[in-house]
Protein backbone atom coordinates (compact mmCIF):
# COMPACT_ATOMS: atom_id res chain seq x y z
CA UNK A 1 0.00 0.00 0.00
CA UNK A 2 3.01 2.22 0.66
CA UNK A 3 2.94 3.30 -3.14
CA UNK A 4 -0.52 3.84 -3.38
CA UNK A 5 -0.18 7.70 -3.59
CA UNK A 6 0.65 8.50 -7.22
CA UNK A 7 2.40 11.54 -5.83
CA UNK A 8 5.19 9.82 -4.56
CA UNK A 9 6.43 8.23 -7.62
CA UNK A 10 6.73 11.73 -9.74
CA UNK A 11 9.93 13.34 -9.76
CA UNK A 12 10.06 16.83 -8.73
CA UNK A 13 9.75 19.70 -11.00
CA UNK A 14 11.56 23.08 -10.99
CA UNK A 15 9.60 26.04 -12.13
CA UNK A 16 9.63 29.94 -12.27
CA UNK A 17 7.67 32.50 -12.06
CA UNK A 18 6.18 34.56 -13.97
CA UNK A 19 4.79 31.43 -15.18
CA UNK A 20 4.09 30.82 -18.39
CA UNK A 21 0.91 29.16 -20.72
CA UNK A 22 2.58 26.03 -21.58
CA UNK A 23 3.91 25.35 -18.32
CA UNK A 24 0.56 26.20 -16.62
CA UNK A 25 -1.00 24.01 -19.39
CA UNK A 26 1.38 20.81 -18.44
CA UNK A 27 1.50 20.96 -14.65
CA UNK A 28 -0.89 17.75 -13.61
CA UNK A 29 -2.59 17.28 -10.15
CA UNK A 30 -0.17 15.70 -8.02
CA UNK A 31 3.02 17.40 -9.60
CA UNK A 32 5.56 17.94 -6.69
CA UNK A 33 7.31 21.10 -7.52
CA UNK A 34 9.83 23.77 -6.52
CA UNK A 35 9.07 27.30 -7.28
CA UNK A 36 11.88 29.98 -7.99
CA UNK A 37 10.99 33.63 -8.54
CA UNK A 38 8.59 37.03 -7.59
CA UNK A 39 5.20 36.10 -5.62
CA UNK A 40 3.48 38.17 -4.10
CA UNK A 41 1.42 38.09 -1.16
CA UNK A 42 -2.30 39.23 -0.89
CA UNK A 43 -5.26 37.82 1.62
CA UNK A 44 -8.41 38.70 2.75
CA UNK A 45 -9.35 42.86 2.64
CA UNK A 46 -6.11 43.04 -0.34
CA UNK A 47 -8.92 40.22 -2.33
CA UNK A 48 -11.61 42.56 -1.96
CA UNK A 49 -9.77 45.69 -2.73
CA UNK A 50 -8.21 44.43 -6.30
CA UNK A 51 -11.63 43.06 -6.79
CA UNK A 52 -13.46 46.18 -5.99
CA UNK A 53 -10.43 48.05 -7.97
CA UNK A 54 -11.17 45.75 -10.92
CA UNK A 55 -14.98 45.75 -11.08
CA UNK A 56 -14.81 50.11 -10.75
CA UNK A 57 -12.19 49.62 -13.49
CA UNK A 58 -9.55 51.80 -11.11
CA UNK A 59 -5.90 50.69 -12.04
CA UNK A 60 -4.30 48.14 -9.51
CA UNK A 61 -1.25 47.85 -7.20
CA UNK A 62 0.26 45.02 -8.78
CA UNK A 63 0.20 43.84 -12.73
CA UNK A 64 -2.12 40.71 -12.15
CA UNK A 65 -1.15 39.43 -15.58
CA UNK A 66 1.21 35.99 -15.60
CA UNK A 67 1.24 36.84 -11.66
CA UNK A 68 0.95 34.40 -8.83
CA UNK A 69 -0.64 35.28 -5.63
CA UNK A 70 0.51 33.36 -2.23
CA UNK A 71 -2.30 33.59 0.41
CA UNK A 72 0.17 34.35 3.21
CA UNK A 73 -0.01 36.87 5.80
CA UNK A 74 3.75 36.03 7.41
CA UNK A 75 4.55 36.55 10.78
CA UNK A 76 6.78 40.10 11.54
CA UNK A 77 10.37 39.73 10.28
CA UNK A 78 12.92 39.42 13.95
CA UNK A 79 16.12 41.28 13.71
CA UNK A 80 18.30 39.91 11.60
CA UNK A 81 16.46 37.52 9.30
CA UNK A 82 15.17 37.99 5.78
CA UNK A 83 11.22 37.45 6.91
CA UNK A 84 9.02 35.76 10.32
CA UNK A 85 7.05 32.54 9.44
CA UNK A 86 5.28 32.00 6.26
CA UNK A 87 3.02 29.73 5.16
CA UNK A 88 -0.71 29.46 3.18
CA UNK A 89 -3.99 30.31 4.57
CA UNK A 90 -7.27 28.61 3.80
CA UNK A 91 -7.69 29.41 0.44
CA UNK A 92 -11.69 29.66 0.11
CA UNK A 93 -11.88 32.58 2.01
CA UNK A 94 -10.61 33.94 -1.66
CA UNK A 95 -12.94 32.10 -4.08
CA UNK A 96 -15.41 34.76 -4.34
CA UNK A 97 -12.84 37.11 -5.63
CA UNK A 98 -10.40 34.50 -7.41
CA UNK A 99 -12.61 34.48 -10.85
CA UNK A 100 -12.22 37.82 -11.66
CA UNK A 101 -8.85 38.10 -11.03
CA UNK A 102 -7.89 35.09 -12.99
CA UNK A 103 -9.79 36.82 -15.78
CA UNK A 104 -7.80 39.50 -15.71
CA UNK A 105 -4.33 37.58 -16.10
CA UNK A 106 -3.59 36.29 -12.86
CA UNK A 107 -2.21 32.52 -13.58
CA UNK A 108 -0.67 30.91 -10.21
CA UNK A 109 -2.43 30.70 -6.43
CA UNK A 110 -0.75 29.14 -3.78
CA UNK A 111 -2.82 28.03 -0.48
CA UNK A 112 -4.35 25.46 1.67
CA UNK A 113 -7.56 23.62 1.02
CA UNK A 114 -9.90 23.27 -1.31
CA UNK A 115 -11.58 25.74 -3.77
CA UNK A 116 -15.37 26.53 -5.08
CA UNK A 117 -16.15 24.85 -8.54
CA UNK A 118 -16.27 28.32 -10.06
CA UNK A 119 -12.35 28.89 -9.15
CA UNK A 120 -11.92 25.08 -10.95
CA UNK A 121 -13.72 26.50 -13.74
CA UNK A 122 -11.62 29.53 -13.95
CA UNK A 123 -8.67 27.30 -13.76
CA UNK A 124 -9.21 25.34 -16.74
CA UNK A 125 -10.54 28.45 -18.63
CA UNK A 126 -8.28 30.73 -18.38
CA UNK A 127 -5.20 27.85 -17.90
CA UNK A 128 -4.32 28.68 -14.70
CA UNK A 129 -2.90 26.66 -11.38
CA UNK A 130 -3.58 26.23 -8.21
CA UNK A 131 -0.77 24.72 -5.71
CA UNK A 132 -0.99 23.24 -2.35
CA UNK A 133 1.27 24.12 0.23
CA UNK A 134 1.87 22.73 3.47
CA UNK A 135 0.51 24.53 6.73
CA UNK A 136 1.96 25.09 9.83
CA UNK A 137 5.43 24.36 8.72
CA UNK A 138 5.54 28.14 8.96
CA UNK A 139 9.60 28.31 10.40
CA UNK A 140 10.86 26.21 7.56
CA UNK A 141 8.91 27.51 4.54
CA UNK A 142 10.24 30.88 5.44
CA UNK A 143 14.05 29.79 4.60
CA UNK A 144 12.69 29.52 1.06
CA UNK A 145 11.98 32.95 0.99
CA UNK A 146 15.18 35.55 0.00
CA UNK A 147 13.38 38.47 -0.25
CA UNK A 148 10.41 40.70 0.74
CA UNK A 149 9.16 44.28 -0.15
CA UNK A 150 6.53 46.38 0.53
CA UNK A 151 4.03 46.68 -2.64
CA UNK A 152 0.51 47.92 -1.50
CA UNK A 153 -1.88 48.52 0.87
CA UNK A 154 0.52 48.72 4.09
CA UNK A 155 -2.15 49.75 6.55
CA UNK A 156 -3.29 46.33 6.62
CA UNK A 157 -0.49 45.42 8.57
CA UNK A 158 0.20 41.81 8.29
CA UNK A 159 -2.54 41.27 5.44
CA UNK A 160 -1.11 43.94 3.27
CA UNK A 161 0.38 42.91 -0.18
CA UNK A 162 4.33 42.42 -0.68
CA UNK A 163 6.59 41.01 -3.32
CA UNK A 164 8.76 37.94 -2.18
CA UNK A 165 11.72 36.68 -3.70
CA UNK A 166 11.01 32.47 -3.38
CA UNK A 167 13.91 29.97 -4.28
CA UNK A 168 12.78 26.46 -4.44
CA UNK A 169 9.42 26.80 -2.27
CA UNK A 170 7.64 23.08 -2.50
CA UNK A 171 4.47 22.83 -3.35
CA UNK A 172 1.98 20.51 -5.69
CA UNK A 173 -0.15 21.06 -7.75
CA UNK A 174 -4.24 20.43 -6.59
CA UNK A 175 -6.16 22.15 -9.42
CA UNK A 176 -4.83 21.75 -13.17
CA UNK A 177 -6.41 22.72 -16.36
CA UNK A 178 -8.17 19.41 -16.71
CA UNK A 179 -10.09 20.37 -13.91
CA UNK A 180 -8.40 17.49 -11.77
CA UNK A 181 -8.62 17.95 -7.83
CA UNK A 182 -5.85 16.35 -6.12
CA UNK A 183 -7.71 16.97 -2.52
CA UNK A 184 -10.77 15.06 -3.95
CA UNK A 185 -8.36 12.00 -5.25
CA UNK A 186 -6.07 11.10 -2.98
CA UNK A 187 -8.59 11.67 -0.22
CA UNK A 188 -11.45 8.95 -2.05
CA UNK A 189 -8.17 6.63 -2.66
CA UNK A 190 -7.65 6.64 1.32
CA UNK A 191 -10.74 6.95 2.58
CA UNK A 192 -12.14 3.27 3.89
CA UNK A 193 -15.61 4.10 5.22
CA UNK A 194 -18.93 4.40 2.75
CA UNK A 195 -20.20 8.23 1.99
CA UNK B 1 -4.98 37.07 51.99
CA UNK B 2 -1.96 36.33 49.58
CA UNK B 3 -0.85 39.43 47.15
CA UNK B 4 0.40 38.74 43.88
CA UNK B 5 1.95 41.98 42.18
CA UNK B 6 0.33 42.77 38.37
CA UNK B 7 3.64 43.19 36.92
CA UNK B 8 4.40 39.17 37.62
CA UNK B 9 1.27 38.60 36.40
CA UNK B 10 2.18 40.63 33.17
CA UNK B 11 5.62 38.93 33.01
CA UNK B 12 4.09 35.44 33.30
CA UNK B 13 1.24 35.64 30.33
CA UNK B 14 4.27 37.73 28.27
CA UNK B 15 6.76 34.52 28.96
CA UNK B 16 3.91 32.08 28.08
CA UNK B 17 2.52 33.35 24.66
CA UNK B 18 5.89 33.35 23.25
CA UNK B 19 7.13 29.89 24.60
CA UNK B 20 3.38 28.63 22.83
CA UNK B 21 3.99 29.82 19.83
CA UNK B 22 7.79 28.67 19.13
CA UNK B 23 7.84 25.72 20.93
CA UNK B 24 5.48 22.40 20.37
CA UNK B 25 4.74 20.17 23.52
CA UNK B 26 6.22 16.76 24.27
CA UNK B 27 2.88 15.53 23.91
CA UNK B 28 2.52 16.56 20.38
CA UNK B 29 5.84 15.32 19.05
CA UNK B 30 4.98 12.44 20.42
CA UNK B 31 1.87 12.51 19.02
CA UNK B 32 3.10 13.27 15.79
CA UNK B 33 6.21 10.71 16.06
CA UNK B 34 3.58 7.98 16.62
CA UNK B 35 1.50 8.98 13.53
CA UNK B 36 4.82 8.63 11.30
CA UNK B 37 4.86 4.72 12.24
CA UNK B 38 1.01 4.36 11.47
CA UNK B 39 0.90 6.74 8.05
CA UNK B 40 1.08 4.24 5.21
CA UNK B 41 0.59 7.22 2.51
CA UNK B 42 4.43 8.07 1.71
CA UNK B 43 3.48 11.80 0.95
CA UNK B 44 1.60 11.67 4.71
CA UNK B 45 4.65 10.56 6.25
CA UNK B 46 6.79 13.57 4.30
CA UNK B 47 4.80 15.98 5.71
CA UNK B 48 4.66 14.35 9.91
CA UNK B 49 8.89 14.81 8.82
CA UNK B 50 8.17 18.19 7.67
CA UNK B 51 6.35 19.46 10.96
CA UNK B 52 8.64 17.66 13.39
CA UNK B 53 11.72 19.54 11.63
CA UNK B 54 9.85 22.63 11.65
CA UNK B 55 9.40 22.30 14.90
CA UNK B 56 12.95 21.57 15.74
CA UNK B 57 13.76 24.97 13.72
CA UNK B 58 11.01 27.02 15.45
CA UNK B 59 12.14 26.31 19.40
CA UNK B 60 16.04 26.38 17.96
CA UNK B 61 15.66 29.37 16.45
CA UNK B 62 12.86 30.81 19.00
CA UNK B 63 10.64 30.84 15.45
CA UNK B 64 6.61 31.17 15.39
CA UNK B 65 5.77 27.81 14.06
CA UNK B 66 3.00 29.16 12.07
CA UNK B 67 2.91 32.63 11.16
CA UNK B 68 -0.93 32.60 12.13
CA UNK B 69 0.23 33.02 16.16
CA UNK B 70 -3.23 32.99 16.67
CA UNK B 71 -6.01 34.87 19.02
CA UNK B 72 -5.14 34.93 22.42
CA UNK B 73 -7.15 32.71 23.88
CA UNK B 74 -6.44 32.65 28.09
CA UNK B 75 -7.81 30.53 31.11
CA UNK B 76 -7.32 31.91 33.95
CA UNK B 77 -7.86 30.11 37.88
CA UNK B 78 -7.48 32.94 40.31
CA UNK B 79 -7.45 31.33 44.20
CA UNK B 80 -10.20 32.70 45.96
CA UNK B 81 -7.66 34.14 48.73
CA UNK B 82 -5.49 36.33 46.36
CA UNK B 83 -5.16 39.95 45.71
CA UNK B 84 -3.71 41.22 42.58
CA UNK B 85 -2.01 44.38 43.83
CA UNK B 86 -0.73 47.44 41.29
CA UNK B 87 -2.95 46.77 38.28
CA UNK B 88 -6.32 45.29 37.50
CA UNK B 89 -6.35 41.69 36.73
CA UNK B 90 -7.95 41.73 33.09
CA UNK B 91 -5.79 44.69 31.68
CA UNK B 92 -2.80 42.68 33.51
CA UNK B 93 -2.86 39.94 31.65
CA UNK B 94 -4.59 42.02 28.03
CA UNK B 95 -0.75 43.99 28.59
CA UNK B 96 1.12 40.32 28.88
CA UNK B 97 -0.27 39.77 25.58
CA UNK B 98 0.73 43.29 23.48
CA UNK B 99 3.75 42.31 25.26
CA UNK B 100 4.60 39.15 24.05
CA UNK B 101 3.01 40.19 20.30
CA UNK B 102 5.58 42.95 20.04
CA UNK B 103 8.49 41.11 21.54
CA UNK B 104 7.89 38.42 20.64
CA UNK B 105 7.61 39.16 16.75
CA UNK B 106 4.39 37.24 16.73
CA UNK B 107 1.67 38.49 14.16
CA UNK B 108 -0.92 40.63 14.79
CA UNK B 109 -4.31 39.03 13.78
CA UNK B 110 -7.10 40.82 15.61
CA UNK B 111 -9.44 42.98 13.78
CA UNK B 112 -13.06 44.71 14.14
CA UNK B 113 -15.30 41.97 12.70
CA UNK B 114 -17.17 44.37 10.47
CA UNK B 115 -14.30 46.83 8.89
CA UNK B 116 -12.00 44.83 9.49
CA UNK B 117 -9.36 47.00 11.25
CA UNK B 118 -6.79 45.43 12.90
CA UNK B 119 -6.16 46.37 15.93
CA UNK B 120 -2.38 46.31 15.75
CA UNK B 121 -1.33 44.85 19.24
CA UNK B 122 -3.54 41.54 19.04
CA UNK B 123 -5.56 42.69 21.86
CA UNK B 124 -8.34 42.21 22.95
CA UNK B 125 -7.66 38.54 24.38
CA UNK B 126 -10.07 35.87 24.77
CA UNK B 127 -10.24 35.16 28.64
CA UNK B 128 -11.76 32.76 30.59
CA UNK B 129 -11.57 33.54 34.15
CA UNK B 130 -12.61 31.00 37.03
CA UNK B 131 -12.26 31.70 40.15
CA UNK B 132 -11.33 28.02 42.37
CA UNK B 133 -10.44 27.86 45.76
CA UNK B 134 -6.78 28.76 47.26
CA UNK B 135 -3.92 31.25 46.99
CA UNK B 136 -2.73 30.18 43.50
CA UNK B 137 -3.11 31.81 40.07
CA UNK B 138 -2.91 29.69 36.87
CA UNK B 139 -2.83 30.82 33.87
CA UNK B 140 -3.15 28.80 30.79
CA UNK B 141 -2.00 30.16 27.40
CA UNK B 142 -3.33 29.15 24.24
CA UNK B 143 -2.84 30.93 20.83
CA UNK B 144 -5.85 29.65 18.56
CA UNK B 145 -4.94 29.65 14.75
CA UNK B 146 -8.02 31.09 12.45
CA UNK B 147 -7.89 28.01 9.71
CA UNK B 148 -9.14 25.60 12.71
CA UNK B 149 -11.54 27.86 14.48
CA UNK B 150 -13.43 28.41 11.24
CA UNK B 151 -13.97 24.73 10.92
CA UNK B 152 -15.09 24.24 13.98
CA UNK B 153 -19.11 24.23 14.90
CA UNK B 154 -21.84 23.99 18.17
CA UNK B 155 -25.17 22.13 16.98
CA UNK B 156 -28.37 21.84 19.38
CA UNK B 157 -29.45 18.07 18.94
CA UNK B 158 -32.42 16.86 20.39
CA UNK B 159 -32.07 14.44 22.64
CA UNK B 160 -33.69 11.29 20.62
CA UNK B 161 -30.70 11.88 18.57
CA UNK B 162 -28.41 10.40 21.05
CA UNK B 163 -24.74 9.33 21.05
CA UNK B 164 -24.82 8.56 17.35
CA UNK B 165 -26.26 11.65 16.40
CA UNK B 166 -23.63 13.44 18.11
CA UNK B 167 -20.73 11.23 16.38
CA UNK B 168 -22.73 11.59 13.01
CA UNK B 169 -22.27 15.82 13.73
CA UNK B 170 -18.56 15.20 14.55
CA UNK B 171 -17.49 12.88 11.81
CA UNK B 172 -19.51 15.62 9.44
CA UNK B 173 -17.71 18.44 10.77
CA UNK B 174 -14.24 16.85 10.31
CA UNK B 175 -14.90 15.82 7.00
CA UNK B 176 -16.13 19.27 5.47
CA UNK B 177 -13.24 20.63 7.05
CA UNK B 178 -10.94 18.53 4.75
CA UNK B 179 -7.40 19.57 4.55
CA UNK B 180 -8.57 23.17 5.83
CA UNK B 181 -7.80 23.14 9.34
CA UNK B 182 -3.98 21.95 8.58
CA UNK B 183 -4.84 17.98 9.50
CA UNK B 184 -3.36 16.04 11.32
CA UNK B 185 -5.56 17.58 13.65
CA UNK B 186 -7.07 17.06 17.59
CA UNK B 187 -10.49 17.43 18.27
CA UNK B 188 -12.08 18.63 21.02
CA UNK B 189 -15.75 17.96 21.86
CA UNK B 190 -18.21 19.39 23.98
CA UNK B 191 -21.29 17.67 24.76
CA UNK B 192 -24.22 18.66 27.44
CA UNK B 193 -24.00 22.01 29.08
CA UNK B 194 -25.69 25.12 27.55
CA UNK B 195 -24.58 26.37 24.06
CA UNK B 196 -21.56 28.32 25.44
CA UNK B 197 -21.11 25.22 27.57
CA UNK B 198 -20.76 23.25 25.47
CA UNK B 199 -18.54 25.47 23.20
CA UNK B 200 -16.14 25.85 26.48
CA UNK B 201 -15.97 22.15 27.20
CA UNK B 202 -14.63 21.49 23.73
CA UNK B 203 -12.00 24.15 23.79
CA UNK B 204 -10.66 23.09 27.16
CA UNK B 205 -10.73 19.40 26.05
CA UNK B 206 -7.74 20.30 23.64
CA UNK B 207 -5.48 21.27 26.83
CA UNK B 208 -5.69 17.30 27.82
CA UNK B 209 -2.57 15.84 27.38
CA UNK B 210 -2.58 14.79 23.66
CA UNK B 211 -3.62 11.34 22.76
CA UNK B 212 -4.41 10.13 26.40
CA UNK B 213 -8.26 8.96 26.94
CA UNK B 214 -10.89 10.74 29.17
CA UNK B 215 -9.28 9.76 32.93
CA UNK B 216 -12.47 9.64 34.47
CA UNK B 217 -15.68 8.80 32.25
CA UNK B 218 -15.29 4.96 30.76
CA UNK B 219 -18.21 5.61 28.33
CA UNK B 220 -16.12 9.15 26.86
CA UNK B 221 -12.95 7.41 26.45
CA UNK B 222 -14.71 5.12 24.34
CA UNK B 223 -15.98 7.60 22.65
CA UNK B 224 -13.08 9.31 21.72
CA UNK B 225 -11.10 5.97 20.61
CA UNK B 226 -14.62 4.86 18.13
CA UNK B 227 -14.98 8.34 16.72
CA UNK B 228 -10.93 8.93 16.33
CA UNK B 229 -10.68 5.60 14.34
CA UNK B 230 -13.81 6.76 12.10
CA UNK B 231 -12.32 9.98 11.51
CA UNK B 232 -8.89 8.33 9.88
CA UNK B 233 -11.12 6.17 7.88
CA UNK B 234 -12.10 8.97 6.28
CA UNK B 235 -8.99 8.99 4.63
CA UNK B 236 -7.74 13.17 4.69
CA UNK B 237 -4.39 12.77 6.20
CA UNK B 238 -1.58 15.13 6.80
CA UNK B 239 -2.05 18.57 5.22
CA UNK B 240 -5.38 16.52 3.22
CA UNK B 241 -2.91 14.66 0.89
CA UNK B 242 -4.93 11.72 1.31
CA UNK B 243 -3.66 8.85 4.23
CA UNK B 244 -4.77 6.90 7.44
CA UNK B 245 -3.66 9.87 10.29
CA UNK B 246 -6.45 12.63 9.84
CA UNK B 247 -6.35 13.30 13.44
CA UNK B 248 -3.51 12.97 16.46
CA UNK B 249 -6.20 12.57 19.23
CA UNK B 250 -9.80 12.71 20.15
CA UNK B 251 -10.89 14.36 23.06
CA UNK B 252 -14.46 14.90 24.68
CA UNK B 253 -15.11 16.41 27.74
CA UNK B 254 -19.52 16.50 29.22
CA UNK B 255 -21.47 18.22 30.82
CA UNK B 256 -25.32 17.51 32.38
CA UNK B 257 -27.65 19.33 30.31
CA UNK B 258 -31.48 20.30 30.11
CA UNK B 259 -33.95 18.17 29.62
CA UNK B 260 -35.03 19.16 26.19
CA UNK B 261 -31.24 19.57 24.64
CA UNK B 262 -28.32 17.72 23.36
CA UNK B 263 -26.08 20.41 22.69
CA UNK B 264 -22.45 19.15 20.95
CA UNK B 265 -19.47 21.46 19.76
CA UNK B 266 -16.73 20.45 18.19
CA UNK B 267 -13.51 22.61 18.32
CA UNK B 268 -10.84 21.97 15.90
CA UNK B 269 -7.48 21.97 16.43
CA UNK B 270 -4.11 22.01 13.98
CA UNK B 271 -1.35 19.95 14.40
CA UNK B 272 0.27 23.03 15.47
CA UNK B 273 -1.60 22.31 19.54
CA UNK B 274 -0.38 25.52 21.34
CA UNK B 275 -0.76 25.86 24.94
CA UNK B 276 2.02 26.89 27.96
CA UNK B 277 0.70 27.05 31.75
CA UNK B 278 2.10 28.68 34.66
CA UNK B 279 1.35 28.95 38.21
CA UNK B 280 2.13 31.70 40.24
S1 LIG C 1 -4.70 26.10 11.09
FE1 LIG C 1 -2.99 26.08 12.54
S2 LIG C 1 -1.23 25.33 11.40
FE2 LIG C 1 -2.79 25.92 9.92
S3 LIG C 1 -2.24 28.01 9.36
FE3 LIG C 1 -3.76 28.15 11.02
S4 LIG C 1 -2.55 28.21 12.92
FE4 LIG C 1 -1.18 27.56 11.30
Amino acid sequence: MNDKSKMSANEVLSIRTPLKADVCASLRSGDMVLLTGSVYTARDVAHRRLYEALKKGLPLPIDLSTATIFYAAPSPTPTGRIIGSIGPTTSYRMDVFTPALIEHGLRGMIGKGSRSPEVVEAIKQYGAVYFGAIGGIAALTAQCVKRIERVAYDDLGPEAIRRLTVVDLPLVVINDTLGNDLYLSEQSRWRIIPE
Amino acid sequence: MREIDAQQVTATVRKLFIEANTTLGQDVLSALKRAITKEESAIGRQVLEKILQNAAIAREGSLPLCQDTGLAVLFVEIGQDVRIVGGDLRGTIEEGVRQAYADGFLRKSVCDPLTRENTKDNTPAVIHLDMVPGNQLKIIAMPKGGGSENMSRAKMLTPSAGIDGIKKFVLETVEKAGANPCPPIVVGIGIGGSLEHACLLAKKALLRETGSPHPADPRLAQLEEELCGQINALGIGPAGLGGKVTALAVHAEMAPCHIASLPVAVNIQCHVARHQEAII
